[in-house]
């Protein structure tokens, strides 16, 4: 097996997180309306990230959300074991407002496909846009990202995982081939 | 993830980390039921049939909005108007509704162990929903979710059961659970009322109400279930609740944030004073909007992966 390979270190992480930040800004006009929806758990703290470097720019923090999507994931019934369960929270009705899903890693799409069909049931929102640090390519159904970090280039063989200070302690995107 | 079995029978074969994993995934359930659209897709195409042979409000209601919630489409029968009336047995009700193919089938039975024989006969999974003097594992969960919920954990909290012990598949249920979590379980009630073998539940046996709730932080009231009383077990229900019915007065006893549960219907006046039942300490009403999402935990947990 080979070594894992850092493909982004901590500073790498926080430059594209400070460009995504403000290609959000550039292409809403501002906040107003925007509201931050991340995806558990990695989307969590990346989208807590972007709301504080859109605070700093901006002056004004968007709301923020958290979205768990395994109630709408497409392969529940074929797989025996249940995914563990967390907690949805988006205190703030939906209607009317500009949605940035933020992710970690965009791979098959289906999980933004099922974070969708998550926030409709919760209003309509003006439109959904999607933020993520890694694509790696691979699609699977129809979806694209708005907002890229870094496109990753990668093969099916091989892991991609974003390393966080909030949940593993640094800050750091490894690719590995799976062992 | 996930739980490793096809039915839930009872209290006494789950384990801990199972009661944690269900617990948790009940918490995650109560935000959809706060939801404007209170629906999720996850169980979309799933059949759940809701067979009731006793009467029920709650219960009922609970696992027909449970499924409902997760898109699972729901079929309740109840004996009344089912061909139990016409002379069918049981297993020849179970085979046929076996052979419609649903997908988890609820049972509520007057004679204990019948979920146990349904289980043992049709492929669905089964959830017993109160069996006799039995089981009522539903209703022990949301008790423990409850109490989870508002005091951080079920390690060392200590609970008194008061009522009927004898009878109640609620008080079986929640000793197996509670004592599986860590809970310090108390339980009173008139000596006829009492198991004879009590003692092998691993519970402390008060014989009055007052000792039993001293210091407590979880008070239990059962309902006195005058269907299941072949006997007189009381002279009257006034002497009853001469002695074992929840007043201001035996409260003051307990700890000061005393959490107060029945598991409802509740014969106000008789086991619980109506100012204590919708008083400040009182969670009746609480441990109803759990029971839907433990249901919905537990259907989501059971419910239709492959096999």
């Amino acid at each position: 097996m080979d070594r894992p390979k850092v493909v982004m270190d901590a500073e790498g992480i926080d430059r594209s997180l400070s460009r995504i930040a403000y290609e959000i800004l550039e292409k809403n006009k501002g906040i107003e309306d925007l509201v931050l929806i991340g995806i558990r758990t990695g989307g969590i703290y990346l989208a807590e990230r972007l709301r504080k470097k859109i605070a700093a720019i901006e002056g004004k923090e968007p709301p923020l959300g958290i979205l768990d999507i395994t109630l709408y994931r497409d392969d529940l019934l074929i797989t025996k074991k249940k995914p563990a369960l967390g907690r949805t929270d988006i205190p703030f009705p939906l209607d009317g407002k500009k949605v940035v899903l933020v992710d970690d890693v965009l791979f098959t799409g289906r999980t933004i496909r099922a974070a969708m069909d998550a926030l409709i049931d919760f209003g309509r929102p003006k439109m959904i846009q999607l933020a993520v640090l890694i694509d790696r390519g691979h699609r699977e159904l129809p979806i694209r990202a708005d907002f890229v970090g870094k496109n990753l280039p990668s093969s099916l063989w091989e892991n991609v995982t974003v390393h966080l200070t909030e949940k593993t302690g640094r800050d750091e995107v490894v690719i590995e081939r799976e062992g | 993830m996930g739980l490793a079995r096809k039915d839930l029978l009872g209290m006494k074969d789950v384990s801990a980390e199972e009661i944690t994993l269900i617990l948790d995934t009940a918490e995650s359930f109560i935000e959809v039921s706060s939801r404007e659209i209170k629906k999720v897709p996850t169980l979309r195409g799933k059949t759940i049939i809701n067979l009731f042979y006793e009467a029920s409000t709650r219960t009922r209601t609970s696992f027909e909005i449970a499924g409902k919630r997760l898109s699972a489409d729901t079929i309740n029968i109840s004996a009344a108007t089912s061909s139990v009336v016409k002379g069918e047995t049981l297993i020849d009700t179970a085979r046929n509704l076996e052979a419609m193919n649903p997908d988890i089938i609820v049972i509520r039975h007057s004679v204990s162990g019948t979920p146990h024989l349904l289980a043992r006969l049709v492929r669905q999974s089964i959830i017993n929903a109160g069996d006799g003097t039995h089981e009522h594992p539903t209703q022990a969960l949301l008790d423990m979710m409850t109490i989870r919920s508002r005091l951080g954990t079920l390690k060392d909290v200590e609970v008194a059961i008061v009522g009927d012990i004898a009878h109640s598949r609620v008080a079986r249920s929640n000793i197996y659970g509670l004592r599986k979590m860590g809970a310090k379980v108390t339980v009173a009630g008139p000596a006829t009322m009492m198991p004879r073998d009590v003692g092998a539940f691993g519970v402390r046996v008060c014989d009055t109400l007052e000792e039993a709730v001293r210091g407590k932080d979880v008070i239990m009231m059962l309902r006195i279930q005058k269907e299941r009383q072949h006997s007189h077990l009381f002279p009257s229900l006034r002497e009853y609740s001469a002695r074992f019915c929840l007043t201001g007065e035996s409260l003051a006893l307990a700890a000061k944030d005393v959490l107060v549960m029945h598991p409802g219907p509740i014969n106000r006046g008789v086991e619980i004073a109506p100012d204590i039942a919708d008083g400040p300490q009182s969670v009746i009403l609480e441990q109803v909007t759990n029971g839907v999402a433990v249901r919905m935990a537990i259907l989501y947990l059971l419910g239709g992966g492959m096999p």
